[in-house]
């Protein structure tokens, strides 16, 4: 069953894919292993074939194949008016795409890095999301931003940003961030036949990730978390690469005996705190995990929402872990330390379960 | 260009109709009739937050529009009242925007500075300076992929309008650059009132004389003239419109205009002397065109002026009575127009959904 969506700010009638449950989907083990650059690349091939609107722009993703090769090969299929090189000008591209946007095409805009999105803040904070309303539900926004967010490759405070904590705090925009190749790939399909702006954020330190994906298409809905382990001593929540850091620290603690719950969240907004709540009224505590500084990020609006809504059921005081409050180091030690890293989820889940 | 170097004897505005050039003159006049009724009413606290009046610079956003296609995109800054009338947007639906009313073009969420009109292309009004000279280029990108690609469009032209104060942005020069290297269908207009707020074009941006050469600098095709006489807009302009839209590539003009009231209500004009605002009250726009149909075209004589005013003056009347007894919106509007798809958990204060249909669609 597909949904049909009419609104006077498309310029058509949208057809939004099927959203099958959880159990579902094509399967997750396979031995169709590709790494999760291909799963991008995939997803944004299909949804370009299928739709004459979508198109590709960003630095490098024609000529150079993608800076991160996440592009590898699609100017060759879609030629130059599709798959287009942009000069190194974000917040000049990011406002056409967004007009382009406006006016009834699909645009896709690849930031080589969060980090550079900042110059373009005014385009995709002020105009993105709040076109439909200052236009009074004229003018939507179906748009696409994508890119690598998140620090771990020594690159210094200024190329290694988690946009998240800043931009989710902002009305309009629906956020989603990939923990693995397979749920990367049914996600962009969804965000790319989402009417609204997406957030799409990657991790460059995950790119060259291999899994099996499988070859049927599929779509993963927004709000819709996976419980990637279970147990029933504590819930973690987490997002996007540092949910594989929860899955390590889960696995030492198995070896103690030791079983928690992983909700890997998928999207920051929305928010699926359903299923967080449902996890907390088993286990009765909580360790939220994000990569963005604490201060107002995703971690501290999972924490709030859980005391809001399961005050009852919490047996300790909700512990969150992000990356330590400080500029992004260079050194390789200290941007380790800096991280939410295994070890310091590790010492999190231990400290709540053993009080 | 021969039209142009020929006016003296010939001039492109010659071949208009008497109905053209009077409707012309209707629009101006009714923009003016329109702004001193919106004074009046900011005066009195019934608009509120910026509003910034057109008055004085009629000419350039009637002789340009006058110079496009109905479906050819349209987008501007925040001092956009002027270019809303001009596209054809109800009186009654943009004054009832600057009331806060449910019945305004944005339900009462935009107000002065966002006048979007969909069925007449008019892609806003944008508060922020020059934030809006990308989203030109992007139109102008849309309008060329449905032609190129897409092959359900016809060739268009997107007019972005910026002040003065507009030039000195990153964004314009990024728009610029863009729109050269993707070789896209937009004229940048430049509404040069000579100032920037309240700090004089020479104060505000180097080589202020040559302002053109910005636009030659990225390779653009830039032309400047004066943009008071609504003919001579129309004759500098047109050409340049029809060869973008042909040639499907950019173009930047520089109007020299004026406006005769502060850059927004609130501003009390200290950096300027009245006889500077007089001398140009003596070019006005409107007086100019009225002189051309009544003395050289004889199509309107005194009596008609009257008539025409008149019915203009009553109009206006008509939509600020309409603002005036429209509702407000209901605070469930509150939550809605935020996503066009709204899902379950996008927020923790309110459910997003979907709220009453834009008076415009």
């Amino acid at each position: 069953m597909t949904t049909t969506i009419e609104h006077p700010a498309l310029d058509r009638t949208e057809t939004m894919p099927t959203f099958l449950p959880e159990d579902q989907l094509p399967a997750r083990e396979g031995d169709r292993v590709i790494q999760l650059r291909e799963a991008l690349r995939e997803a944004m091939e299909e949804e370009m074939r299928r739709d004459e609107r979508v198109f590709l722009l960003g630095e490098e993703v024609a000529q150079y194949n993608g800076a991160y090769k996440v592009s590898q090969g699609m100017l060759d299929e879609f030629g130059p008016k599709r798959i287009i090189d942009t000069p190194i000008s974000e917040n000049g591209f990011a406002g056409a795409a967004i007009a382009a946007a406006m006016a009834g095409l699909r645009p896709i805009v690849e930031f080589m890095s969060w980090s550079f999105s900042l110059v373009a803040a005014d385009q995709i904070l002020n105009n993105a999301p709040k076109m439909l309303y200052m236009s009074g539900g004229q003018w939507g926004c179906p748009i696409v931003f994508r890119g690598n967010d998140g620090a771990n490759g020594q690159l210094g405070s200024t190329h290694s940003w988690c946009v998240e904590g800043l931009y989710s705090n902002v009305p309009g925009v629906k956020i989603a961030i990939p923990s693995n190749a397979y749920d990367a790939k049914g996600l962009l399909k969804t965000s790319i036949r989402d009417p609204d702006p997406v957030f799409f954020l990657e991790s460059e330190r995950m790119l060259g990730d291999k899994e099996h994906v499988p070859a049927e298409e599929y779509y993963i809905p927004f709000g819709r978390a996976r419980l990637a382990r279970e147990g029933d001593a504590c819930t973690v929540v987490s997002f996007g690469r540092p949910v594989n850091f929860c899955l390590e620290a889960a696995e030492k603690l198995a070896g103690e005996g030791i079983h928690v719950d992983v909700l890997d969240m998928r999207t920051i907004r929305p928010l699926d705190i359903d299923s967080v709540l449902a996890s907390v009224k088993k286990t009765n505590r909580l360790v939220v995990v994000d990569q963005s500084w604490p201060f107002g990020s995703p971690a501290t609006e999972v924490i709030t929402q859980v005391i809001e809504n399961g005050f009852d059921w919490l047996d300790h005081q909700p512990v969150r872990v992000n990356t330590e409050d400080v500029p992004t180091p260079y050194a390789k030690g200290l941007e380790a330390a800096y991280i939410p890293n295994p070890g310091r989820i590790y010492d999190a889940i231990k400290s709540v379960v053993q009080s | 260009m021969s039209q142009v170097s020929d006016q003296a004897t010939k001039r492109l505005s010659d071949e208009l109709s008497n109905d053209t050039l009077l409707g012309w003159l209707r629009s101006m006049q009714l923009i003016r009739e329109f702004e001193t009724r919106t004074m009046q009413a900011y005066q009195q606290a019934k608009i509120g937050g910026f509003c910034h009046i057109y008055t004085g610079q009629e000419a350039l956003a009637v002789g340009t529009i006058g110079s496009v296609n109905q479906d050819d995109p349209v987008i501007t800054a925040y001092r956009d009242h002027g270019h809303a009338l001009a596209r054809n947007m109800d009186p009654k639906v943009c004054m009832a925007e600057m009331y806060g009313r449910i019945t305004g073009c944005a339900k009462g969420k935009g107000g002065s500075m966002h006048m979007f009109d969909k069925p007449n292309h008019l892609y806003g009004g944008h508060g922020i300076v020059g934030a809006q000279t990308p989203l030109g280029a992007g139109l102008a990108f849309a309008a060329r992929y449905e032609w190129e690609v897409l092959g359900t469009g016809s060739k268009k032209v997107c007019l972005c309008y910026l002040g003065d104060g507009a030039i000195d942005q990153g964004a314009f020069h990024e728009a610029l650059n863009l729109s050269a290297i993707f070789s896209l269908p937009v004229i940048y207009i430049i509404e040069n009132n000579g100032y920037s707020m309240g700090t004089a074009i020479h104060r505000h941006s180097a080589n202020a004389d040559n302002l053109i050469s910005r636009g030659q600098s990225y390779g653009i095709k830039s032309i400047e003239f004066d943009g008071m006489d609504i003919r001579n807009i129309y004759d500098h302009f047109r050409p340049l419109v029809d060869e973008c839209r042909d040639l499907q590539r950019p173009g930047f003009v520089d109007l020299k205009t004026y406006r005769y009231q502060g850059h927004s209500m609130s501003d009390p004009q200290k950096y300027r002397t009245k006889d500077e605002v007089d001398e140009f009250k003596n070019q006005d726009s409107i007086a100019n065109l009225l002189d051309h149909l009544m003395n050289e075209r004889g199509c309107i004589d005194e009596d008609g002026w009257k008539a025409m005013r008149k019915e203009i003056a009553a109009q206006v009347k008509e939509a600020v009575q309409f603002a005036e007894t429209s509702p407000d919106p209901d605070l469930s509007e509150l939550y809605t127009d935020v996503f066009v798809n709204p899902e379950p958990n996008l927020s923790p204060s309110g459910d997003y959904r979907h709220g009453s249909k834009n008076p415009l669609l």
